[in-house]
């Protein structure tokens, strides 16, 4: 398995259409940095109008690293479902185009440890794009902007978190969404089995995240308690979580508090089980699958 | 397991087909087929295109599930015994499509290590030497020539020194210098290292040069199977002769004892059946009765059989019974 996984990143990591992703999240990147490096106040200003009229805002020192990334996530966390899918929609289908699938399918590995290595590669590229996304958005602001506090807009009320107690945050909200978005990309993943050209199952799974992400976000009760538990895409933002602390009785943040951690891990286990279902799914269709690309 | 695969024991069949199908929804692409290869067999699977010679060909290497029948290669099911099976067999399927974004040693290191094997350096050299792309082992397959992605594909289906190889059309598109580089390719393979091969095709000219055996199917079912040798019977030659003087010709044959071979006149052209040994003699003589030959073309009768099958929209006679 692992020599087969080593095939499969050897071909992604080949490919220079691969790096497109890592560079449209650099170039987004850095874009948001020289933004908020040049005009964050004024940015800033949009969120605290209410707050700066009756208090001094020391603006300098809450446009920090921590800050810049956590409105990069924000931003990018959205779109980055877009570039996972372009690896792993293309995962299968691409060597169906391409007519490598069937040359493939001639070897002696079986089919499913096959699909299982396809499949842990797109996840290893998922999670090399997120690196890549926390060292520049991360790392590279904490160098540029410096490091205090970190202040959380939250339900009109601001959330102060100590300097000390972020990077831990950042590390647990970034392993959180590279299981997000290996859900997208198992989307993906099983939407190539059924197609003999990626743009099919790419387009398809930016679609279906789009429409679930819509129904995800309206707010009518009807859906609130039947459908919108149950999508994945519900449950995609609950990274924002790590950045919600508990509050003492003078309604201080407490270092080291997860305001609340089961309902992160519900959503965590309801990713994985959809990752689980999609992954199974889709091998099971592939080894029934007649090759006649 | 390895020891269960027998090799090169001669006439031991390597591969059994027993009355294999496949249906795609109404479509019988594969009807109750049964054959079988020998060891050591250049086998020829000819057909024209359609007639279920690639449906076949995926079955036996598993990228399509049969729909009825079985499959034996090597004395062992297909079925249940797929990995021990893929291990001894090389392929090339229809059009040599590789990762055009990876050179051919990259290309043959990556399908090496598919098959469980990590060759040195040197060996996937020498691959690429036998099949003479060694001096663009390390160009980009995007920029290969089709005849070069086709010599590499060969290189890819030798990599795991297979007992069993399988080449599914591997002329098609290619120019006759191509052709002839393959098909020597291929003799090379069987007469020098002793491998199975079965070679499809849609050109009888093709499996007669190379084929020590052959199966003709047609529409999913056999047609005729045998040794090159017996159905390319010289004693059972179509001799095509066209003249200047179609009258005199004709009063000529009359008066000879070729009238007894003579099958049928289409106009100008007359057709005759004969041993291939009589046509110097039967040329002979009509020039020294003063018939003005233009042409006498020499066929096998399984050759216009076979353009019958393949040229259903062209006005072919056939003589075969």
């Amino acid at each position: 398995m692992w020599k087969l996984l080593q095939i499969e990143l050897f071909k992604i990591f080949k490919r220079p259409r691969t790096y497109i992703s890592f560079a449209a999240i650099a170039a987004m990147i850095l874009i948001i940095q020289l933004g908020l490096e040049f005009d964050g106040k004024s940015y800033l200003q949009l969120f605290m109008s209410g707050i700066s009229d009756s208090f001094f805002v020391p603006y300098d020192l809450i446009l920090n690293g921590y800050l810049v990334a956590f409105v990069i996530l924000n931003t990018l966390l959205i779109h980055v479902p877009l570039l996972v899918a372009l690896v792993a929609g293309d995962a299968v289908a691409g060597e169906a185009n391409m007519g490598t699938l069937r040359l493939l399918i001639t070897k002696p590995v079986s089919r499913t440890e096959f699909m299982i290595a396809k499949y842990l590669a797109s996840v290893v590229y998922t999670v090399m794009l997120l690196i890549w996304m926390a060292l520049l958005a991360l790392f590279l602001s904490m160098l540029f902007f410096g490091t205090n506090d970190m202040l959380i807009a939250r339900n009109d009320v601001m959330e102060q978190i100590s300097r000390n107690d972020v990077l831990w945050r950042y590390i647990a909200a970034f392993g959180y969404a590279a299981v997000a978005l290996s859900t997208v990309s198992a989307l993906a993943f099983l939407l190539s089995v059924f197609a003999d050209n990626a743009i099919g199952p790419i387009v398809s799974t930016i679609s279906i995240v789009i429409v679930l992400t819509i129904l995800s976000e309206m707010k009518i009760p009807l859906y609130d308690n039947t459908v919108k538990p149950y999508l994945f895409t519900s449950h995609m933002l609950a990274w924002k979580g790590f950045f919600y602390s508990k509050s003492n009785g003078e309604g201080q943040a407490i270092s080291g508090s997860i305001e609340n951690l089961p309902a992160i891990l519900r959503s965590l286990g309801i990713l994985l089980t959809y990752i689980v279902l999609l992954v199974t799914t889709a091998i099971a269709v592939f080894r029934k699958k007649d090759v006649l690309s | 397991m390895k020891s269960k695969l027998h090799r090169n024991n001669t006439m031991l069949p390597v591969v059994t087909i027993n009355h294999l199908s496949k249906n795609f929804g109404a479509i019988k692409a594969v009807d109750d087929l049964s054959f079988s290869v020998n060891s050591g067999d250049i086998y020829g699977f000819l057909g024209q295109n359609g007639a279920g010679k690639s449906t076949t060909i995926r079955m036996m290497l598993t990228l399509i599930e049969p729909s009825g029948g079985d499959i034996e290669i090597f004395g062992l099911k297909l079925k249940s015994h797929r990995k021990e099976i893929l291990r001894q067999v090389g392929a090339v399927i229809e059009r040599p499509d590789l990762y055009k974004y990876l050179t051919a040693y990259e290309n043959i290191s990556l399908f090496s290590k598919m098959s469980g094997i990590n060759i040195p350096k040197k060996k996937i050299m020498e691959q690429l030497e036998q099949v003479g792309i060694a001096e663009r082992a390390h160009s980009k397959v995007a920029t290969y020539s089709l005849g070069m992605k086709q010599r590499l594909g060969i290189a890819i289906a030798l990599v795991n020194d297979p007992q069993l190889v399988i080449l599914d059309e591997p002329t098609n598109g290619l120019d006759p210098q191509g052709i002839a580089d393959i098909r020597n390719l291929i003799l090379e393979l069987s007469r020098h290292q002793k491998r199975t091969i079965l070679v499809s095709s849609h050109l009888l000219s093709e499996i007669e040069l190379i084929a020590n055996r052959m199966l003709i199917i047609d529409n999913g079912k056999k047609i005729i199977e045998g040794n090159v040798s017996d159905l390319f019977d010289p004693s059972n030659m179509i001799v095509e002769l066209r003249t200047m003087n179609t009258s005199h010709t004709l009063n000529v044959i009359h008066a000879s004892s070729w009238k007894n071979n003579l099958e049928k006149q289409q106009q100008d052209v007359f057709f005759f059946k004969m041993d291939k040994k009589e046509i110097p003699v039967f040329t002979n003589q009509l020039v020294q009765n003063g018939v003005e030959v233009l042409s006498v073309q020499p066929r096998h009768s399984l050759e216009d059989y076979f353009l019958s099958l393949t040229s259903a929209n062209q006005h072919v006679e056939t003589f075969t019974n």
